[in-house]
């Protein structure tokens, strides 16, 4: 046998899809973040308000944070009016992303059950549903023989420690392959003038009399018009110079994948009660995510104990996962915020926007937040859908409390 | 990965055992009712959240069940000290 040349038979590497910008020494808006956050931001900055002297710095490589760790569940079916108001509009702009990306994002509506394991969260799971309703967002409330009819594999018998009690449905909830959805915002932005500037991290912020002025960075200072912060689970590290504060508390977030297996799980199923959620990508490794670490860190692993109680959970609600092999697991920061509902708006900086607090769900936020966001950018006051979302609900009380109100976890 | 705490009267045990209890020396206001509404906000939601050195509580829920503080580095997980509950924050270099 004669030796094949290592990479012989691949495809060519294919053409890129933005190109590696040198930092100018200004621009009207710079986002901090590559992000999904921050490259939808850009997209709808250039598309919708004509901004396109933007330039995206990212402390690591595009999408390598959270966008590319999370396990890309997409639903709307929040409780209050507020979250249901942006996460509906997120979702809408799903159903016709690929068409708006010209770009492949695997975006497949299979629903999404809310499971519900005791006699509250079959109260708390009717009530969300008949508020969704309410909103415009498709749910139905499903018994267990129901349940086993959307999800064949899902254990229903009653003589668990957990036993299903019924579940909520969203039949347009859904997955979409999360690094597609990163490279398409990535090519539109690009084709319309947005700069991506890669391995140069935002070291701090540039305020004089009270309005910010640019960043910091190892590749010098660039000036800016505005500056609109997509950082995730560092945004308290960069607000914090500026001397802001915020109610954020950074922790890691982990995931995990089995082997490839044959197609068994047509849904999503997500679990609050015993903290974990599945779906089967399309290549077929079933992906599974779980609660946060409890500790705050900035480490993107977590400990072992909430992987091996999420896979008990998982196994219990599945028996037929007890052959299936973990691959890999991994993490991610998240920003958690007080009433795990996001700050999206003014900071106490002019000329500072604030995107962040998204903790374990802001992806399927990804289209949503961006067009929220690029108006309140763009107009200097926020979008009417991300007004709730305002960082003084903290001081006044108005709380966009989804703890535990919503099935909240993703 | 798991945490391996050192609980100052059981010695080093497993994450596992413990609950987590966020930023340590948080005091309650001293007079609640003379509090703006800013004040009650500070107090009630926003804690620091450093990517490095941060003082912390825990109570060991499965060993002893006391609570106690920790010295912790956010950006490595390594633990500095750990010092009882009224103690001050131990300066390390
Ligand atoms: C394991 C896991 C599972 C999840 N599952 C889901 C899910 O199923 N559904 C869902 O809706 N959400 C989920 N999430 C949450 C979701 O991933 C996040 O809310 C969302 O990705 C945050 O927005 P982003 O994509 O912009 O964040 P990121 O991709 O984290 O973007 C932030 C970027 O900012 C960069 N950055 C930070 N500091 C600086 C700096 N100083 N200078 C320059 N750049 C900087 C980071 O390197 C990073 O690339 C999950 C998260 C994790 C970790
Ligand atoms: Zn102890």
């Amino acid at each position: 046998m004669t030796p094949r040349t290592p990479g012989a038979d691949l495809p060519e590497h294919p053409d890129r899809l933005w190109s590696a910008a040198e930092p100018k020494a200004s621009y009207d808006v710079v986002i901090v973040g590559a992000g999904g956050h921050g490259l939808a931001t850009a997209y709808y900055l250039a598309k919708n308000h004509g901004i396109t002297n933007v330039a995206v710095l990212e402390r690591g490589w595009l999408a390598g944070g959270n966008m590319a760790r999370n396990t890309t569940i997409i639903r709307s079916n929040y409780l209050w009016d507020e979250s249901a108001g942006i996460y509906e509009h997120a979702l809408k702009l799903w159903e016709d992303l690929e068409e708006e990306l010209d770009y492949p994002l695997l975006f497949s509506q299979r629903g999404v059950l809310n499971l519900a394991h005791s006699l509250q969260d079959v109260r708390d799971s009717k009530r969300r549903v008949e508020a969704n309703k309410l909103n415009g967002v498709d749910a139905e409330w499903l018994d267990p023989k129901q349940v086993k009819e959307v999800c064949p594999i899902v254990d229903i018998s009653p003589d668990v420690r957990y036993p299903v009690l019924g579940a909520t449905f969203q039949p347009r909830a859904g997955i979409a392959k999360h690094d597609h959805v990163a490279w398409g915002f990535a090519r539109a932005a690009a084709a319309l003038g947005v700069e991506f500037i890669e391995h140069c991290e935002v070291t701090g912020l540039r305020v004089t009399g009270g309005r910010v002025t640019g960043v910091d960075t190892p590749r010098g200072t660039i000036a800016a018009g505005r500056v609109a912060l997509c950082a995730a689970g560092h945004t308290s590290v960069v607000a914090a110079t500026a001397g802001i504060g915020l109610p954020l508390q950074s922790h890691p977030l982990q995931a995990l994948v089995s082997e490839l297996l044959e197609p068994v799980h047509p849904t999503v199923v997500m679990s609050n009660a015993v903290h974990v959620y599945v779906s089967q990508a399309h290549k077929g490794e079933l992906v599974m995510g779980a609660g946060i670490d409890a500790a705050n860190s900035y480490r993107q692993r977590g400990a072992f104990h909430i992987i091996e109680r999420q896979m008990a959970a998982a196994l219990e609600l599945f028996p037929v996962f007890a052959r299936a092999h973990v691959l890999r697991t991994w993490g991610g920061v998240v920003d958690v915020s007080p009433d795990a509902s996001p700050i999206v708006g003014l900071a106490p900086v002019e000329g500072l926007y604030l995107n962040c607090g998204w903790g374990t769900g802001g992806f399927k936020a990804t289209p949503g937040v961006g067009w929220c966001f690029a108006h309140t950018i763009a107009h200097g006051e926020p979008h009417p859908l991300n007004a709730p979302f305002s960082l003084d609900r903290f001081v006044t009380g108005a709380l966009v409390d989804e703890h535990g109100a919503a099935a909240v976890a993703h | 990965m798991m945490l391996l705490i050192p609980c100052p009267w059981c010695g080093p045990r497993d994450e596992a055992e413990f609950h987590y209890g966020g930023q340590a020396h948080v005091a309650y206001p001293e007079n609640p009712a003379a509090l703006s509404d800013e004040e009650w906000a500070r107090y009630l939601f926003f804690r620091d959240n450093p990517k490095g050195a941060f003082a912390e509580r825990w109570s060991h829920s499965a060993g002893c069940r006391r609570w106690f503080n920790a010295l912790r580095d956010t950006a490595t997980n390594e633990i500095h000290a750990v010092y009882r509950v009224g103690e001050p924050r131990p300066v390390t270099s």
